[in-house]
């Protein structure tokens, strides 16, 4: 095996499932599709808000951010007419921005003050969702978002929108991913190992938990875009605590230890939740149920069941290293 | 002008004043003891210097410039960076990566050079940098392991190897040689001579071990209760009456050493 091959080899399931995800709409029902479009919202969710989790900070926000992308969509989409390409990102410019700012206050804190702090944040943004009318519309939400178009592409339609939101959730999950093996995604595990340690070894751990906060909701912001956008409406009860207790759900059983936990989480859930739909009302507490399963039996998430996938974060280190000295030919 | 220079220092938690009305001045390339009593104010102290605390009075100059209040990592930054007295590392990442996050002042990587992939050809001259450190303090056999997996001996090692990795000028010890075994206390010692000596690193070392602060140490301070009491050459200081009295009297400090 050639090096080229061997550096490359990580890439084929990648390449793979992507082929898979680009030849199923064409061969499912237009239900599953919509089921397919929520689960890619899902996927930025959960990669997003591991992020956010790497420094430590366990915040109950997530879902809130997602809310603010949307909110953000629905009105700059219907009043100032900005178009899908442009408002995808500037709805995580947006959320960024609102992240941003929270974490000012929030940076006081950490541990359960800091899942606390964020809770009562989110909350407050979602009470002014609901109590100001103008311009967010109260409990009635926004609707008449426009229905948008991508390069003369109609997306109303299920399929088309499948691939633009197919197409964020790529380029969402390869810049967490890059992030995550990056120095900085270090320096964030670093902060989570021992924030004081980090701080004395130069790493400015307000900003770097801040810059954490601030990635995280940019993509939550873009997925609350694709949201906003799919539903042509927005409604404050889509935010509500529920949404992010599933969110958690995905992460913490998939397990969050590494970039493909949450991942493997999400999709695994996602196909439970569809299985569990005749039987609505015993969905929260089936849900519980493989939370506290989860956490007594396998505490490191699914992922901990693939040890090929288990690696310690400075992983990335002794992986460059070798990328480095490894010179065999043939 | 020394290379840090403090005056009038105090630091009070509430009625207790940790630290009151201290001078102290470290010379450029000085291995300096500080040494007192267990509660004397030696950890609170570096927690002021090393910007952990902000002091309740009194000035620090480091290389001329102020950093009383600043925060670590901006101290760390300017050259003065400290060890912690409990054993302090990042426990899931190896040896290297331990040194490498410590690098981290060294690294000029941005978000968006992280996300295009350029950083990692950046990253050559620090890994090159860590290895060199990492067999500096003889940690280079082991440097594949995970830091939880480590000896005792070998984690208190990687605690100033990761200082050292920041590029000090000065490095400030908290008890570096607590626990190790004779054979790691001498090894250790030698660390530190050679860091000054070779890598021109100025070093203030709090310990306990007398064995080791009387051995490496040119000029040793004595703290007690918040206030310095004595400075002077180690022979100096072991026959210092107001030391003796307060301290070297008991046991705990001349054991069975002396």
């Amino acid at each position: 095996m050639t090096e080229l091959h061997r550096k490359y080899r990580g890439w084929v399931p990648v390449i793979v499932i992507l082929a898979i995800l680009c030849i199923i709409p064409f061969h499912m029902r237009a239900y599953h599709v919509e089921i397919a479009i929520i689960y890619f919202m899902s996927v930025i969710l959960a990669a997003s808000y591991r992020l956010v989790t790497t420094t430590g900070d366990w915040g109950f926000a997530h879902i809130i951010m997602q809310g603010v992308g949307a909110y953000a969509t629905a009105l700059l989409a219907k009043h100032a007419g900005i178009p899908f390409i442009v408002m995808v990102p500037l709805a995580g410019f947006v959320t960024a921005l609102v992240g941003a700012i929270i974490m000012v206050p929030m940076l006081r804190t950490k541990g359960f003050a800091f899942f606390i702090a964020s809770f009562a944040f989110g909350e407050f943004i979602r009470m002014l969702w609901m109590k100001v009318k103008h311009p967010f519309g109260g409990t009635g939400g926004i609707t008449g978002i426009p229905s948008p178009e991508l390069f003369g592409l109609k997306l109303a339609s299920s399929v088309n929108y499948y691939f633009a939101s197919m197409a964020v959730m790529v380029i969402a999950v390869f810049i967490i991913w890059r992030l995550d093996r990056s120095r900085i995604g270090n320096a964030w595990k670093a902060i989570h190992t021992d924030d004081s340690l980090a701080e004395c070894m130069g790493i400015n751990v307000a900003r770097y938990r801040t810059l954490a906060f601030v990635i995280g909701s940019f993509f939550a912001g873009t997925a609350g875009a694709l949201l906003a956008y799919r539903m042509g409406s927005v409604d404050p009860h889509n935010f509500e605590i529920t949404q992010m207790i599933y969110l958690v759900i995905w992460v913490v059983i998939g397990g969050a230890a590494t970039f493909w936990g949450p991942l493997i989480g999400v999709t695994l859930l996602t196909v439970a939740f569809e299985w569990s739909r005749s039987m609505l009302e015993w969905r929260p507490m089936l849900f519980g149920g493989l939370l506290i399963l989860s956490l007594i039996f396998m505490p490191g998430g699914i992922e901990s069941l693939l040890p090929g996938l288990r690696r310690p974060p400075g992983e990335h280190y002794a992986r460059f290293r070798k990328w480095l000295t490894t010179v065999k030919p043939g | 002008m020394a290379l840090l220079e403090i005056r009038n220092l105090s630091k009070n938690f509430g009625g207790l004043a940790a630290v009151s009305d201290l001078d102290l001045d470290v010379e450029q390339g000085e291995i300096r003891g500080i040494i007192g009593p267990n509660g004397a104010g030696k950890t609170t102290l570096f927690n002021v210097i090393s910007g952990a605390y902000r002091p309740s009075g009194g000035t620090i100059s480091f290389e001329g410039k102020s950093i009383a209040g600043k925060r670590p990592s901006t101290i760390a930054a300017m050259g003065a960076v400290r060890t912690f007295q409990r054993t302090a590392l990042f426990e899931d990442f190896d040896v290297l990566g331990n040194v490498s996050v410590a690098r981290h002042l060294h690294a000029k990587e941005t978000v968006f050079g992280a996300i295009m992939g350029t950083a990692w050809k950046m990253e050559a001259a620090n890994k090159k940098r860590a290895e060199e450190i990492v067999d500096f303090i003889g940690l280079g056999e082991v440097k594949h392991e995970l830091a939880v997996n480590l000896s005792h001996g070998h984690q208190r090692a990687l605690n100033v190897a990761m200082a050292v990795a920041t590029e000090p000028r000065l490095l400030m010890l908290d008890e570096p040689v607590a626990g190790m075994n004779p054979g790691e206390k001498a090894f250790m010692t030698e660390v530190i001579r050679k860091l000054r000596n070779e890598w021109n690193i100025t070093v203030i070392l709090v310990e306990h071990d007398m064995r080791t602060v009387m051995g490496v140490c040119e000029s040793v301070t004595v703290i007690n209760f918040g206030r310095k009491l004595a400075e002077g050459t180690p022979d100096e200081i072991v026959s210092n009456e107001d030391v003796i009295e307060a301290y070297l009297g008991s046991e705990e400090i001349l054991g069975e050493d002396f």
